[in-house]
């Protein structure tokens, strides 16, 4: 046994690929036996990846989930920024180009509101929660936006640690619900073509959360949400500190 | 050559970067703007730009649709290191701006999709490199 552990951590990455490997044949196991196909295997593939962050998070008390655990290091590795980015442009040579140049000015509204929107309902819901200052509405606002969106926005304006962690937990628990309820809200979206997902990827915001939702939707819708939710974060790190920091001062002094 | 594929996929990805912090130090700004989009364009481009010269052969596009592929299992060990016990923590405002925000936002897709007009064509739906059972 404790060979087969320094088998795995001396190659953590290999080790990352048999272990989710092992997750989606579970998954879709799981969505053949029990949903009849009715939950993609993605989608339960995912829901099952979160359960063991947040086992994860419980066993070391770190902020990676499993990843903190000596053994699955790897899969720190493989679900990393680096190699999630190098999948989703690998995506793009699926990408009809004809389907996203027709769709480019309405994700490009969708972007903008994809900022506004929950910008506002954060900063209402600061405000009528009792966080009434500027500063404070502004990174709870922001991290609606996105998880990045929050504390760059935070550190920007001066904001204390403590609204940065609010505002980093506003985002992700964002991300995980687009994570876990676009398939099931796909229908009501009409979120079955390709401009469907670049207007889906301007508004749900969050690279993470998008590529998740649409992976566990339909995986061709992929690249068209992605190539929108890109541009989501630097947006949302332009606008807070700047237009929305300054709108919400003028609005509540 | 299959490294063909993943090596112009890297220098996309790695030029999209470049020019994603370019922007975002020129707008003043501490962040990556649109990175990995630029890195999708690129990829884009390059892949109409060799096609139309005849250019990419199978075993090319292999190196790219591999990693492509292996998008969904890279999502999921993505989702085994979010930080969730952190956002289970978040108290009441964080549960209730990031509700607010998904309900409204999924308003806001629905009625811009329903509004919109249905795709005449349906060519995107093939080939995909990740045909998944």
């Amino acid at each position: 046994m404790d060979m087969i552990e320094q088998a795995i951590r001396e190659n953590s990455l290999v080790g990352a690929f048999a272990f989710v490997g092992l997750v989606m044949w579970l998954s879709i196991h799981l969505s053949r036996r029990l949903t009849f196909g009715r939950v993609h295997g993605s989608a339960i593939a995912i829901v099952i990846g979160l359960a063991l962050a947040y086992w994860g998070g419980i066993q070391t008390g770190g902020s990676k989930g499993i990843a903190d655990l000596e053994l699955f290091t790897g899969i720190g590795l493989m679900g990393g920024a680096m190699m999630r980015d190098f999948a989703i442009v690998a995506t793009a040579f699926e990408v009809h180009v004809d389907e996203a140049r027709r769709a480019g000015l309405i994700g490009a509204v969708a972007l903008l509101l994809g900022t506004l929107i929950p910008f506002a309902v954060g900063a209402s819901v600061a405000w009528s929660l009792g966080y009434t200052d500027a500063v404070a509405m502004t990174t709870i606002g922001a991290g609606a936006v996105t998880y990045i969106v929050g504390p760059v926005t935070g550190a920007a304006i001066g904001a204390s640690s403590d609204l940065m962690a609010l505002s980093i937990a506003t985002g992700l628990i964002k991300a995980i619900m687009v994570m876990v309820f676009t398939p099931a809200a796909a229908r009501f979206m009409g979120l079955d073509n390709p401009r469907a997902a670049m207007v889906f990827g301007g508004l749900a915001g969050t690279v993470s959360g998008v590529s998740a939702g649409l992976a566990a939707t339909d995986r061709r819708l992929v690249p068209y949400g992605a190539l929108v939710a890109t541009f989501h974060t630097g947006l949302g790190c332009l606008m807070g500190p700047s237009v929305l920091f300054l709108a919400t001062k003028a609005i509540v002094g | 050559m299959i490294i063909y594929g993943t090596a112009l996929l890297a220098v996309c990805h790695l030029v999209g970067v470049f020019v994603g912090n370019l922007l975002g130090s020129l707008i003043g700004v501490k962040a990556n703007v649109g990175g990995v989009g630029i890195a999708m364009m690129l990829l884009i481009f390059a892949r109409v730009y060799l096609r139309a010269r005849g250019l990419m052969p199978s075993a090319t596009e292999a190196g790219v649709g591999f990693w492509a592929a292996m998008y969904i299992p890279v999502v999921v060990a993505m989702a085994a290191q979010q930080n969730v016990v952190a956002a289970l923590k978040g108290g009441p405002v964080a549960l209730i701006s990031a509700v607010g925000a998904v309900l409204l936002c999924a308003c806001a897709i629905a009625l811009i999709n329903r509004a919109g007009p249905k795709p005449e064509d349906a060519a995107w739906r093939n080939g995909t490199v990740a045909e998944e059972s």
